[in-house]
């Protein structure tokens, strides 16, 4: 299809899936909290998904099957091409240099987006505690990962099926309430996951970031499909995010907006399920 | 000569068709060859216009476009989008009694022939050895790119997105820029030897310091960051900037969505807000895409600062125009709009621009239906690369500051086109691109 050749793809779960890409440009310059934009065809959307982590020239992403996009990706093989990845997109995640506390949380497939960060985080000299969590333990993604980084590591899933029952938000207040300094949070999941998790913070007035995906097209500021509202301003999330304080986030506007293209998107599946022995499209 | 009206609303393919042949050759022999003609001086390259018309009036095709490509590397391009009422038809003498040449057309048709029957590719000076990064690879950037290719530098583009042209590609619509003419001149760039990188951000893929290794950079990077009016109801599902609404349709190809995977929203009635070429392109894509258009601009039709032919276009095709109404909220419903409330105008007495002033009426708010709202308010200068080279002096409106050379206060950068210029025109974004080039090219060799 294109330039950007997939030198890995595998399944980590029944719908998650992880795909190291071959784009210098991209793995050369990329930092924790920052992503990228995929455009696999000709006919195809640009979807942005985190940066995950990096070697060398190549990038890793992971990403859950929910659509057209992503679906079509999960059938992409080892040694198949992408027509476009842009990136790195969006402003690192702000990390300090030294002796800093840190947890980082991350549900479902945004557990994606955590050993990067955890990673810089610790490079940094900080003290890094990770919270990862999945609805049960098939779900559950980059747990060697994580635990070859932090320095503590709380698992959890809702289901109780591995680690500790219940949601991410947990061990997080466990934590919070035991009177350990801390420093940092950064919580990345679903956006509900997100807007709930760092209610969990805000009574301790702790510094907490989360990860805002809102609908993109360009990522580069240039259409403010991804604007979202925080302390009742308006931002890009490609360009001043996507990364913001969770406290200050206007959750509804960012729901109601994610929310935007729902029939579109059925409707897309559905022409592609009938569609699907060929996508020989609109490829240059 | 356009299609017709009713046809042409339902496809994306090129209203005008241009002049044939015989009219052409007969438009050119209308003009009287001025002394002083007064067309060259409304021309912001300064064409030799009286020249190259008579070289079609003598049925010299390829005379006339060398005459065109000195000043001007893209006639098949400004030929279709410039602004010639403000420009050099609009200075023209025989529009004083009569109707002014029309210098578009003529200028358009010739370099037509020409890319039909295959240009030739210029020859490039002796390669220099010296490498220029050019940012951006709208006109100006190609513009700039060319012109240094062909002074002997070697010259790379870097494009943040996944195709080239800037607005030619993912701003002006196929109906009256086709995307096949585009590419032809983009393949003629790159034929000089220019290599362009796309899906390359400077700052991000490229950082500030591998862009200073280079012996020169162009700042080509256009005015794209959309302006929102700051008004209620502005983040409801179904609003949407201009810039986005053309980009899914002309990049993404939402207009033939779900063969393509990017949708747009349409609904049955749709409010462009603005009266600029961008909002007249916005209202004509909505109506090509079967909704119901009302364009509202705060001032009267003769302020609007789109083109006539535009204007004209939008009205033939059905958009209905509300002028001097003025949008003060977005309605919603269910998380999604429902309307938009406004408010009238009163127009005061032209300014020293010509343009008049305006205030709301007292008591005049109403509101009009709407599934979707296009706001084609204003861009400004991408905040993306300029964030990280804090040294670059900027203009009191966000726009680089350049001198007549282009040069900007950052030793070996260059800016030109819609980053320096504020949003501007087609032709104007190659000129400063060109001035620049020359200007990099003298200093490279001294
Ligand atoms: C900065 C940024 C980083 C992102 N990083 C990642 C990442 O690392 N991994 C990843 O999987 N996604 C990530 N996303 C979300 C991802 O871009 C979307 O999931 C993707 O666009 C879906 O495209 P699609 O065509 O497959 O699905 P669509 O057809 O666009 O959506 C299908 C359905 O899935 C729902 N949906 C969309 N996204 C999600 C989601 N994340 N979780 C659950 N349901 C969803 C939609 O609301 C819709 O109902 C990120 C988004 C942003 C803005
Ligand atoms: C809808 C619309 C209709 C218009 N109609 C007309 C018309 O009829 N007549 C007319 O004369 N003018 C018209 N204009 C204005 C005209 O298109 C612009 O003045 C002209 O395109 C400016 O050229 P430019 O090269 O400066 O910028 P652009 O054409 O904007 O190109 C800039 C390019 O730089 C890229 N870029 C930005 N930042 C970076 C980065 N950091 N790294 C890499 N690449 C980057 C962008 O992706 C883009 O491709 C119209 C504009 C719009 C939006
Ligand atoms: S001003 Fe008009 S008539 Fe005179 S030379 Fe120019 S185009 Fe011809
Ligand atoms: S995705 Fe277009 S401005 Fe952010």
């Amino acid at each position: 299809m294109g330039n950007y050749t997939i030198v890995q793809a595998r399944a980590l779960s029944e719908a998650v899936f992880e795909m190291w890409i071959h784009a210098p440009q991209v793995a050369r310059h990329a930092k924790a909290g920052q992503f990228c934009i995929i455009h696999a065809d000709g006919a195809g959307e640009r979807v942005p998904l985190t940066i995950s982590a990096t070697k060398g020239d190549d990038i890793r992403i992971a990403f859950m099957a929910v659509g057209t996009t992503t679906k079509l990706l999960a059938t992409l093989k080892t040694g198949d091409e992408l027509r476009d990845v842009a990136g790195p997109l969006g402003m690192p995640s702000d990390i300090a240099e030294g002796s800093e506390t840190v947890i980082i949380v991350g549900g479902g497939v945004g557990v994606a987006c955590t050993p990067i960060l955890a990673q810089a985080a610790k490079d940094a000299g900080n003290y890094v505690i990770g919270i990862i969590g999945a609805r049960n333990r098939d779900l559950l993604i980059f747990e060697d990962d994580m635990r070859a980084i932090c320095d503590e590591l709380y698992v959890t899933t809702d289901d109780g099926s591995y680690g500790i029952k219940g949601f991410a938000s947990g061990p997080l207040k466990d934590l919070c309430e035991s009177g350990r300094k801390i420093d940092k949070v950064w919580i990345i999941g679903p956006g509900m996951m997100m807007k709930v998790t760092s209610e969990v913070t805000r009574p301790f007035g702790i510094k907490t970031y989360v990860s805002l995906n809102p609908v993109m097209v360009d990522g580069t500021g240039m259409c403010g499909s991804c604007r979202v509202t925080v302390g009742g301003e308006m931002k890009f999330a490609c360009v001043d995010g996507p990364e913001f304080d969770a406290h200050e986030v206007d959750w509804n506007d960012l729901m109601t907006r994610q929310r935007m293209y729902l029939s579109e998107e059925k409707q897309s599946m559905e022409y592609r399920e009938e569609h699907h022995e060929c996508r020989c499209r609109k490829v240059e | 000569m356009d299609r017709d009206a009713d046809l042409r609303v339902t496809d994306f393919k090129e209203v005008d068709l241009g002049l044939s042949r015989e009219e052409a050759v007969a438009e050119a022999k209308r003009c009287i060859q001025c002394k002083k003609p007064k067309c060259i001086s409304g021309c912001p390259v300064g064409i030799d216009i009286p020249a190259f018309i008579r070289a079609i009036a003598d049925e010299k095709f390829q005379d006339a476009v060398d005459i065109i490509k000195k000043d001007n590397m893209l006639p098949a391009v400004c030929g279709r989008v410039c602004p010639q009422e403000t420009q050099c038809q609009g200075v023209c003498v025989l529009g004083i009694k009569d109707t002014p040449i029309a210098i578009g057309q003529l200028e358009r048709f010739v370099a037509d022939i020409e890319r039909k029957k295959g240009a030739k590719c210029p020859k490039c000076a002796p390669a220099t050895g010296k490498k220029i990064a050019v940012v951006g690879s709208g006109p100006a950037g190609l513009a700039c790119a060319a012109e240094l290719a062909r002074r002997g530098h070697s010259v790379t583009i870097f494009e943040s997105l996944h195709e080239a042209g800037g607005v030619l590609m993912y701003g002006i619509p196929a109906f009256r820029m086709p995307k096949d003419i585009v590419q032809y001149e983009i393949n003629q760039v790159k034929k000089l030897g220019v290599e362009i990188k796309t899906n390359h951000i400077v700052g991000r893929s490229v950082s500030v310091q591998e862009l200073l290794s280079y012996s020169a950079v162009f700042l080509g990077t256009g005015a794209g960051l959309p302006y929102f009016m700051g008004i209620q109801g502005e983040n409801l599902p179904g609003v949407y900037s201009a810039n986005e609404f053309l980009t899914r349709v002309n990049l993404m190809g939402a207009n033939k969505f779900p063969e393509n995977d990017t949708p747009v929203k349409v609904g049955k009635k749709v409010v462009v807000v603005g009266g600029g070429n961008v909002a007249m392109d916005a209202a004509r894509v909505a109506r090509r895409m079967g909704a119901e258009v009302t364009l509202m601009y705060r001032r009267g039709e003769a302020d609007m600062p789109a083109r006539l032919d535009e204007v004209r276009h939008a009205k033939e095709e059905g958009v209905f125009f509300m002028t001097a109404t003025n949008p003060i909220a977005i309605l919603g419903e269910n998380n999604a709009v429902s309307g938009v409330k406004a408010v009238k105008m009163e127009l005061g007495t032209p300014g020293d621009d010509g343009r008049c002033s305006f205030y709301p009426v007292e008591g005049s708010e109403f509101a009009v239906e709407a599934d979707v709202v296009i706001e084609a308010i204003g861009q400004g200068p991408n905040p993306l690369l300029l964030r990280m080279l804090p040294e670059l002096t900027r203009n009191r409106n966000g726009s680089v500051a350049v001198n007549c050379l282009g040069e900007t206060s950052i030793e070996k950068v260059y800016a030109g086109g819609d980053v320096a210029t504020g949003a501007a025109t087609v032709i104007l974004a190659m000129g400063t691109a060109k001035e620049a080039a020359v200007a990099i090219d003298k200093k490279l060799r001294t």
